[in-house]
């Protein structure tokens, strides 16, 4: 027993000596993604040109790591000197005042480089409130050859009529090939991503200005239907089930004829390593509804903040302008190549002429261009967000919509129950929250 | 006299405990050798079971980018730290509710066990909160202190069946020779429930070691066991099941092993009150 106390006592007293070893030590919270596991192998040439700053990295998975954050956030737990956050959280933390406003970054950190659709979405009353670390888009990816043997051809901006008729001309369901895979598992970040987003394109929402949900209208109608009927008929068997990880083996193994997705994907579908049809993808815009303006593209940019009341904001600006910058792709250029560096933050990226020959970065760029979270809707909406409504609620009940509509794929419920579920749900829970007077 | 059971049947029950064991531990064999897989391997379907090529890839990949040792350091720690420490608190309290039960010793053990019954996270804030001000967050000492709380209960209700198949005048007669309070707990009952005590300490290893929420949701970087060292190799887009798979499996290993060499133990800990 005696040995125990003191070993307790030697375990909290090394805890002791170990915080006061660590004056300039940035911790940083991040996600498993490729792009920042790349940057966590690079940072050695951010500490030899800072050798008083050490980094400590906490990488865990994007649901564990947003539960995480949020927590010590709003305790001002403080034990993060850098967060990775996406553009859900941005715009709620920077309005309550949890997040350093990152306005007085150095001048050669050009910040009017910034893709404005990634800048504003970023950016709460004039204030940049996080740094893109990368942004993506949704799109559409194509086989070209299951398309060509068709005899058809896919158009730079298809419309959803396009997508139904390849989808229909694609599908060989004794061969395992089916004309179209899109995200069914329920989620505010899985299916409902992919769902706001369409919804978009067909001049739906999820609010009108008064906070009243929309799903009674008849645009969501058209927008559940027409993906249903989608699924149904082109769609893998078990949709239900799938998420990205999901439909990118299936896409990878040559069973779907067009994938509609992040842009992130775009690299993991033409690594020849992994993918079976890596030489024979092709890119499209996401599609949009005969005579509506909106795309059915998302926008996501996983960015790094610091909390309101970090001892250490000097060096974790530093830190953040260094893993944002300009210098930073040329880095992973140099290293990695071209089709490594992180996409969809910068306009100086899409001018370069090398990154020009990566077969994916433009359509890149006009996805995400195509894109504006402060302006996302056909009508005028109150909230930021485009497959997203930036306000705290939004976890709650867009993955309780989610499971709704993932429901009426299974065939559990249908389009009508589905819709008139989560109209109610909403309306109860944005009455709760006080939106609804 | 144990009955005569027919070959036949005797044949039948044991290919029926294989299956149900097999069954059991298939998910297990599978992360073992996906971890062996490439990651267009791990993915592919049909998937193929045995002939793939192997490779140590991903536990290279592993090795390189996080500090296995640091995460199973904590991890062993904070299992054995817990355990002990509630074992120093449930054997007196087990004696208590055992040998001199009061009139509300059975509300206490319910109640007791009631708090188990409240989902971690309800309480995850005022925790939260309580270890910020303590500056108990991301250090293993205050990650003892709860995985104590929340496997009291448990320790203390094992501890309890066992105590109670001892006879009390076994104690009774220590008392009449004079042995102390103290001297009895220590020198009579212990020795006596050493199996007991034994089980309880190897289940409550496995349960802290096990335990995500608190270990998660309580550590940054320093004081992350391995369920951190888990959770960094998942993700929502992107390839990782071969990552994942071996990170598990490391992860894993020490437990596995032990569980192995003690199954003795564990089952007579956990079938006792039944069998005796």
């Amino acid at each position: 027993m005696k040995t125990f106390v003191r070993a307790l006592l030697g375990a909290s007293a090394m805890c002791a000596v170990v915080s006061a070893a660590q004056a300039e030590k940035l911790t940083i919270a991040t996600v498993n993604n490729g792009d920042m596991i790349r940057m966590q192998k690079l940072t050695d040439e951010f500490t030899k040109a800072n050798p008083d700053i050490e980094l400590e990295w906490v990488t865990l998975e994007e649901n564990v790591l947003r539960q995480r954050v949020t927590t010590d956030i709003a305790t001002k737990g403080g034990q993060y000197d850098v967060m990775t956050i996406g553009t859900y959280e941005v715009p709620i933390w920077g309005k309550q005042g949890w997040l350093v406003s990152l306005n007085d970054l150095p001048e050669a950190y050009d910040v009017d480089d910034l893709l404005p659709a990634i800048r504003g979405g970023l950016t709460v009353d004039g204030e940049l409130y996080a740094a893109p670390f990368y942004g993506e888009s949704s799109m559409v990816m194509y086989r070209k050859d299951l398309m060509e043997k068709a005899g058809m051809e896919m158009p730079q901006e298809p419309t959803w009529a396009d997508i139904k008729k390849a989808a229909e001309a694609m599908t060989d369901k004794d061969n395992e090939v089916y004309g179209i895979c899109l995200r069914g598992k329920a989620g505010w970040g899985e299916n409902m991503a992919f769902l706001g987003a369409m919804a978009n394109s067909y001049g739906a929402k999820w609010f009108d200005m008064d906070w009243k949900p929309q799903f009674d209208t008849e645009e969501w109608k058209a927008v559940l239907t027409d993906y249903l009927d989608l699924m149904n008929n082109y769609g893998p068997p078990g949709a239900s089930n799938n998420g990205f990880n999901e439909n990118l083996a299936l896409f990878q193994q040559g069973k779907c004829g067009m994938w509609l997705d992040a842009t992130v994907a775009a690299s993991f579908v033409t690594n020849p390593d992994d993918s079976t049809v890596a030489d024979k993808v092709g890119f499209a815009l996401a599609p949009n509804k005969e005579g509506v303006e909106k795309h059915a593209n998302w926008l996501w940019a996983w960015s790094l903040g610091i909390p309101a009341g970090s001892q250490k904001v000097d060096a974790a600006k530093k830190f953040i302008a260094w893993a944002t910058s300009k210098d930073y792709t040329k880095l992973v250029a140099e290293k990695e190549g071209w089709a490594n560096v992180p996409p969809g933050t910068r306009t100086s990226l899409y001018e370069n002429e090398e990154y020009k020959k990566v077969p994916f970065a433009e359509m890149t760029l006009e996805s995400i261009k195509a894109a504006d979270p402060n302006n996302p809707t056909v009508d005028e909406v109150p909230y930021v967000g485009v497959q997203f409504v930036a306000i705290p609620e939004f976890q709650g009940i867009g993955t309780a919509v989610g499971q709704q509509f993932s429901a009426a794929l299974a065939g559990q419920v249908s389009a009508e129950q589905a819709l008139q579920s989560a109209q109610q749900l909403s309306e109860r829970e944005m009455t709760k929250a006080g939106y609804i007077k | 006299m144990a009955r005569r059971v027919p070959t036949s049947r005797k044949w039948l029950v044991t290919i029926a405990a294989w299956a149900i064991g097999f069954l059991i531990f298939f998910p297990i064999l599978w992360t073992i050798l996906t971890s062996f897989k490439t990651e267009a391997e791990a993915i592919a379907s049909p998937p193929s079971f045995l002939f793939f090529d192997w490779t140590l890839d991903s536990y290279r990949e592993v090795q390189s980018r996080s500090n296995y040792f640091l995460h199973f350091y904590n991890s062993v720690i904070i299992s054995l730290g817990s355990t002990l420490l509630g074992l120093v608190i449930a054997i007196p309290a087990a004696w208590s509710m055992a040998f001199v039960p009061a009139k509300r010793t059975k509300d206490v053990l319910m109640w007791m066990l009631s708090t188990k019954m409240l989902p971690p996270v309800g309480v995850l804030i005022p925790i939260y909160l309580l270890f910020r001000d303590f500056g108990l967050l991301d250090s293993r000492f205050g990650l003892v202190i709860v995985l104590t709380l929340i496997n009291l209960p448990i320790i203390v209700w094992m501890l309890f069946t066992y105590f109670r198949e001892i006879p009390g005048e076994i104690l009774e007669a220590a008392r009449m020779d004079g042995a102390t309070l103290w001297a009895e707990i220590v020198h009579v009952l212990t020795p006596m429930a050493v199996p007991g005590i034994a089980s309880t300490l190897l289940l409550n290893v496995i349960l802290a070691w096990n335990e995500a929420f608190w270990t998660l949701n309580l550590t940054a970087a320093k004081a992350a066991p391995l369920t951190a060292f888990i959770a960094s190799y998942s993700s929502p887009e992107g390839l990782f099941y071969a990552k994942l798979s071996a990170a598990s499996t490391m992860a894993i290993a020490p437990i596995l092993i032990l569980g192995w060499f003690s199954q003795k133990q564990l089952v007579r800990g956990l079938t006792f009150g039944a069998v005796k």
